[in-house]
C-alpha cells in the first residue's frame, strides 16, 4: 500500500470519516440545533464531489489500488459525483419531511453516509469481494433507515421483509460468486474476464455461478420476477426513505451490474444477454400494467421504477460501450427525475400525514401553480416525452437494444412506454384538471423550494441541452 | 435580412414569449393579452419576411440553420425549409393570430391558455421546418403536452376521457416512428432527413418503416380506421384548441407523408399506395355519410376534416399510379400539389368553421343544431360568412376549398376511373351535410327565444370573419401564388420518388 494507492481511494476514505464524525458530533447537538448535523452532512458532499473531481481522469485511462481490489475510472468518477449531487438534494428534501414527523434524528444522517460510502466501493470494486463490501454495506444501512421510524407498524414490516428477501440475494449473489471463483480460481474481476477469454473453466459451473449473480443483480435492481420487495419497501418505508431508495442506489445497481457482467464475466455474455432480456420485458410489462392498477402514489412509483429497470437493462444487456453509455445516462435521468417526483409528495405531506393518496393531488395546479408544473415536468420525463431529460435516456437504451438485434423486445418496451404514459397522465389529470378540495396553498421552506426548483430545471434542461451529459456518459466507455 | 436566424426567430420567440406570460401573467393581468397578440402578429410579420425572401424557384432547402446538438450521436439542430414547409408555416403563424383574438375572452387562467398556444405555436413551426429527424420528433412529440393541457383545462364537460384519448392515440402511433427513425440512424449513421432521402434501403425493410411511419402519421391525420379521437377532441376542446387541431395539426401527419414516407421509403409507398388509396377512399365516401348524420355542430365538422384529409391521403398516393399507367412523371405532380393545397384551404375553412361555431357557441352554450334555426335573421353578417364558409366547405367554385378537391379528382381520373368516382361522391356528400346544416341552423324560422336574443358579430370577430373570408376566396380565385411556391419541391419530390432506393 501506497500514499499513491491512498490518494485514490481519497473521497471514500473522506466519507467513512465523516460518518463516524457526523455519528460523534451529533450526540453533542442539541435537538433545537440538529440542522449543524444536516449542513455537516451536505458538506461532506460538497468536499467529496471536490475531492473526487480533482483526480478526474481523462477518457480510457484506468487506475489500480490495493492489488486490484479497487478501481478508480472515469465510469465510477461520474456515477460518484451524480450520487452526492442527488444525495444532497435528497438531504434537502428529507430534512422538512423529517422535521414534520419527529424524525428529525443524526441517525438519518449517519446512515444514508454510510449507505453512500456502500455505494462508491460498489462503484470503484475491482474484485468480487469489495463488490460484496459495498453492497452489504449499502443494504445493511437501508435497512435500517427504512426502519427509522421504529413505532411504525409499516415501517417495522417493510424493514422485516427487505431484510430477509435482501438477505436471500446477497446469499444467493456470493453463492454464484463462489461457484464462478470455484471456475476460474479468482475473485478479481480482471483475473476473470481473462480467464474467461483463455475458455478456462466448466461451462456447467460458470453457468451456473452466472445464474445466481444475475439473481443477485436482478434482486437489487429491482427487476421482474425479483420485484416483490420494491412495493412494499417502497409503500411501508417513511416517505424521505423512499425517496432515498429510488434515487441514488439506482447508481449503484447500475454499476453492480456493469462491473459484474462487463469487467468480470463480458465472456458469457451470450448467456447473460438472454437473462437479462427475459427479466427486461417481463420488468416493463408487469411494471407498467400493475402500476396503472395503482391508488397511493408510493405503491405506483414504485411499479414504475420496476418498469424503469427494465429500461435501463434494456441498454445493458446489449454489452456494448453505446450500451452502457445509455444504461449510465438511464440510471441517472431516473435518479434526478425520481428523486424530484417523490420531494412534491414529500411536500405536499403536511399536517403528520403523507400525501400517499394519488387524490391528495387534486387542483393541485390552484394550490402550487410552480411546483404543480414542476410535478408535470417530472411526469412527462417519466413517460418519456420530449424534450424532458427522459424521453432522450428511452431512446438511447432503444438504440442500443435495437443494434442488438432486439427488434421485437425495443417494440415491447415502447407500447409499454405507452401504458406507462397513461398513469402518469392520470395525476397530471388529478393535478390540473380537477377542482382542488382546499384552497390553501402547500408551503415548504425556501431551501426545500429552491432544490426542487433546480430538479425540476435540470429534468428539462438536461434534455434540452442533454448533449454533454450523453458525451460524458460515453467517455466513460471509452 | 437573410443572415438573420429567422425560422430560429419563429420558433423560439412564440416560445420565449409563452414563458413570460406564465411568469408575469398573475402580476400582470392587463397585459397578458396584449403581449400575446403582439407576439403573434410579430411572428406572422417574421414569416412574411420568410415568404419575402423565398426563392421558389429551387426544390432546395432554404434559410438553413445548423448547430450541433448532440455531438455523440451526430445530432444538429438543423432547421431549413423548402416549398412543401413554408405554406403550413405561414398557416401556422396565421392561425396564431386568430387564436389569440379569438380567445381574447376566456377567463380562466387566460394567461396559462395563452401561453400554451403560443408554446404550441412554436413547437409546430419547429417541427415544419426541422430537418433533422431527431429533432422533428421531439418537436412532434412535445406538443401533445400542451395540447393535452388545452383541452384538459379548457374544454367541455367530457374533457378528460377525449384529452387522455388524444394523447395516447397520438403517443401511441409516434413510438413506432421513433424506432424505425433509429433503424434507420443505425444503418444509415444519420438522422439528418436530407441524408435518409437518399439512404439505400431493401424492399423488406422499406415495407416495415412505411408501416411505422403509417402509423403514426395515419393517426394525426388521422385516416380511417384510427381516427376516432378526433371527433372527442374537437368537440370537447375550447374554440381556439379545435381550430389550431383542425387548421395545423391535422396538417402535421400529411406533412409528415410527403416528408418522411414518400421520399424515405419510396418503394414500399409504391408497393402499398393501394392501402393508403384504399383508407382514403373509405375516409372519404363512409365518413362523409357519418357526417351526415351528426346532430352536434363541431362533430359534424371533424367527420367533415377526417373526410377532406382523406384527399390529402389520396392526391399524396396518386403519383405511383398515374407513373405506373402514363409512364411519365410530368402529370404525377398534380396529386400531390393537389394534397398540398387541400391541406392550407382546410386549414382556413375548417378553422373558419370552428371559429363560426364558437361565435354561436359563445352566445347560447349550445353545440346541438336543434337549438338553433333562422340565425340569419337575428345576425345577418354572421350568416353571410358562415353560409361561405360551409360553402367552401363543399367545394364551391371560387372558393379554396374547390381547388384542392378539383386537383385531387383530376388526378385520380389519370389513375384510375373508380378512384375518381368515389373520390368525387365528396362533392355530394360534402354540399349534402355542409348545407343541409347552413339550411336547419341559418335559415328558416328564429328556432327559439336564445335565437331571438342573439347581437350580431362583435368587431373581435368581425377581424376574423373578413381574414378567413379573403383567405377562403383569394385561395379560390387566384391559387398561383400558393401553387408557384411548391411547384418546384413538388416536381422534385415526384422525380424522386420515382427512383427506387433498392439496391
Amino acid at each position: 500500500m501506497t500514499i499513491n494507492e491512498l490518494q485514490l481511494a481519497l473521497p471514500e476514505i473522506f466519507v467513512l470519516s465523516m460518518a463516524c464524525v457526523v455519528l460523534l458530533a451529533d450526540l453533542f447537538i442539541s435537538d433545537e440545533r440538529r440542522g449543524l448535523t444536516h449542513l455537516l452532512a451536505v458538506l461532506t458532499l460538497v468536499f467529496a464531489t471536490i475531492l473526487t473531481l480533482r483526480v478526474m481522469l481523462p477518457p480510457g485511462e484506468v487506475l489500480y489500488a490495493f492489488s486490484g481490489t479497487f478501481i478508480r475510472d472515469r465510469f465510477g468518477d461520474v456515477l460518484k459525483v451524480f450520487s452526492y449531487i442527488i444525495l444532497a438534494g435528497v438531504f434537502v428534501y428529507a430534512k422538512h419531511y423529517l422535521r414534520q414527523f419527529n424524525l428529525f434524528k443524526g441517525e438519518f444522517y449517519t446512515l444514508s453516509l454510510f449507505a453512500l460510502l456502500g455505494i462508491m466501493v460498489m462503484i470503484s470494486a475491482g474484485n468480487m469481494i469489495t463488490i460484496y463490501l459495498g453492497l452489504e454495506l449499502l443494504a445493511l444501512s437501508t435497512y435500517a433507515l427504512v426502519a427509522l421510524d421504529r413505532d411504525s407498524r409499516f415501517g417495522s414490516e417493510a424493514a422485516m421483509k427487505y431484510f430477509i428477501l435482501g438477505s436471500l440475494a446477497s446469499g444467493l449473489l456470493l453463492y454464484g460468486m463462489s461457484l464462478i471463483y470455484g471456475a476460474t480460481g479468482s475473485l478479481d474481476l480482471a483475473t476473470i474476464s481473462a480467464a474467461l477469454g483463455d475458455g478456462m473453466g466448466d461451462s456447467m459451473l460458470l453457468t451456473f455461478g452466472l445464474v445466481f449473480v444475475v439473481i443477485g443483480i436482478a434482486f437489487k435492481l429491482g427487476a421482474v420476477p425479483f420485484h416483490m420487495w420494491v412495493p412494499d419497501v417502497y409503500h411501508g418505508a417513511p416517505l424521505a426513505i423512499t425517496l432515498f431508495i429510488s434515487s441514488v442506489p439506482k447508481l449503484a445497481g447500475l454499476a453492480l451490474a456493469i462491473r459484474l457482467l462487463d469487467n468480470g464475466l463480458i465472456g458469457l455474455h451470450g448467456d447473460w444477454q438472454g437473462m437479462l432480456v427475459v427479466l427486461a420485458a417481463l420488468s416493463l410489462v408487469l411494471g407498467n400494467v400493475i402500476a396503472i392498477a395503482q391508488t397511493n402514489i408510493k405503491r405506483m412509483l414504485a411499479y414504475s421504477t420496476i418498469s424503469h429497470m427494465g429500461f435501463m437493462l434494456m441498454g445493458i444487456l446489449a454489452g456494448t460501450p453505446e450500451g452502457y453509455a445509455a444504461a449510465m445516462f438511464y440510471a441517472i435521468a431516473y435518479a434526478i427525475t425520481s428523486a424530484g417526483a417523490f420531494a412534491v409528495v414529500i411536500m405536499m405531506s403536511i399536517d403528520g400525514r403523507e400525501a400517499d393518496q394519488i387524490d391528495d393531488y387534486k387542483g393541485l395546479a390552484r394550490r402550487n401553480p410552480w411546483q404543480a408544473f414542476l410535478m408535470l415536468m417530472m411526469l412527462f420525463s417519466l413517460a418519456g416525452i420530449p424534450v424532458f431529460i427522459g424521453f432522450f435516456a428511452k431512446w438511447q437504451v432503444i438504440a442500443a437494444a435495437l443494434q442488438a438485434g432486439f427488434v421485437g423486445l425495443s417494440v415491447l418496451a415502447v407500447l409499454a412506454a405507452v401504458a406507462g404514459a397513461f398513469y402518469y397522465l392520470r395525476i397530471v389529470k388529478l393535478m390540473y384538471f380537477d377542482e382542488p378540495d382546499q384552497e390553501a396553498p402547500v408551503s415548504a421552506p425556501v431551501d426545500f423550494r429552491a432544490v426542487l426548483t433546480i430538479n425540476g430545471v435540470a429534468v428539462l434542461a438536461l434534455g434540452v441541452f442533454s448533449g454533454g451529459l450523453i458525451s460524458l456518459c460515453v467517455s466513460a466507455f471509452v | 435580412m437573410s443572415e438573420w436566424p429567422l425560422l430560429s426567430l419563429l420558433v423560439w420567440l412564440p416560445i420565449a414569449a409563452a414563458v413570460g406570460l406564465a411568469v408575469l401573467g398573475p402580476r400582470q393581468p392587463g397585459l397578458v393579452r396584449p403581449m400575446a397578440l403582439i407576439t403573434t402578429l410579430v411572428t406572422f410579420v417574421l414569416s412574411l419576411l420568410l415568404w419575402s425572401g423565398f426563392d421558389a424557384g429551387t426544390a432546395a432547402m432554404q434559410f438553413e440553420e445548423r448547430l450541433v446538438w448532440i455531438a455523440a450521436f451526430d445530432i444538429h439542430y438543423h432547421l431549413g425549409i423548402d416549398g412543401l414547409s413554408l405554406p403550413l408555416i405561414l398557416l401556422t403563424t396565421l392561425i396564431g393570430v386568430l387564436i389569440v383574438i379569438g380567445g381574447w375572452q376566456i377567463s380562466d387562467r387566460p394567461h396559462l391558455y395563452l401561453a400554451a398556444f403560443l408554446l404550441l405555436q412554436g413547437l409546430m413551426t419547429g417541427m415544419f421546418a426541422a430537418l433533422d429527424a431527431l429533432l422533428f420528433y421531439v418537436f412532434f412529440e412535445a406538443m401533445l403536452v400542451p395540447m393535452f393541457l388545452i383541452i384538459g383545462i379548457w374544454g367541455g364537460p367530457n374533457r378528460i376521457y377525449a384529452t387522455i384519448k388524444f394523447f395516447l392515440f397520438t403517443f401511441f402511433g409516434s413510438v413506432f416512428m421513433l424506432i424505425a427513425l433509429i433503424w434507420l440512424y443505425l444503418q444509415g449513421g444519420s438522422f439528418a432527413i436530407l441524408d435518409l432521402h437518399q439512404q439505400a434501403i431493401d424492399l423488406n425493410a422499406q415495407i416495415w418503416i412505411f408501416l411505422a411511419f403509417l402509423i403514426a402519421f395515419a393517426v394525426k391525420i388521422p385516416m380511417w380506421p384510427v381516427h376516432t379521437w378526433l371527433p372527442d377532441a374537437h368537440v370537447e376542446a375550447p374554440t381556439g384548441g379545435s381550430v389550431v387541431l383542425a387548421a395545423v395539426m391535422l396538417k402535421i401527419g400529411g406533412y409528415g407523408l410527403v416528408r418522411f414516407s414518400l421520399p424515405i421509403v419510396p418503394d414500399a409507398a409504391a408497393a402499398l399506395d393501394w392501402l393508403v388509396i384504399g383508407l382514403s377512399l373509405v375516409a372519404i365516401a363512409y365518413i362523409g355519410f357519418v357526417a351526415l348524420a351528426q346532430s352536434d355542430m363541431k362533430k359534424l365538422i371533424a367527420y367533415s376534416s377526417i373526410s377532406h384529409m382523406g384527399f390529402v391521403t389520396l392526391g399524396l398516393f396518386l403519383a405511383f399510379a398515374i407513373v405506373r399507367n402514363t409512364g411519365e412523371v410530368t402529370g404525377a405532380g398534380l396529386g400531390i400539389s393537389g394534397a398540398m393545397v387541400q391541406m392550407i384551404s382546410h386549414g382556413f375553412i375548417s378553422g373558419a368553421m370552428f371559429l363560426a361555431v364558437g361565435v354561436l357557441y359563445d352566445r347560447v352554450h349550445s353545440r346541438e343544431i336543434s337549438s338553433y334555426g333562422g340565425v340569419a335573421n337575428t345576425m345577418p353578417w354572421f350568416a353571410m360568412f358562415a353560409v361561405l364558409f360551409f360553402m367552401a366547405n363543399a367545394g364551391l367554385p371560387g372558393t379554396s376549398g374547390f381547388v384542392g378537391e378539383f386537383m385531387v379528382i383530376l388526378a385520380a381520373f389519370h389513375a384510375n376511373f373508380w378512384f375518381a368516382f368515389v373520390a368525387a361522391t365528396t362533392l355530394l356528400l360534402g354540399a349534402a351535410y355542409s348545407l343541409w346544416l347552413v339550411k336547419r341552423v341559418f335559415y328558416g324560422e328564429v328556432g327559439n327565444s336564445a335565437v331571438a336574443a342573439l347581437k350580431d358579430l362583435t368587431g373581435r370577430e368581425w377581424t376574423l370573419m373578413v381574414t378567413l373570408a379573403v383567405l377562403v376566396l383569394g385561395v379560390g380565385i387566384w391559387p398561383f401564388p400558393l401553387l408557384h411556391m411548391m411547384e418546384a419541391s413538388v416536381q422534385n419530390l415526384v422525380e424522386h420518388i420515382v427512383l427506387t432506393k433498392v439496391e
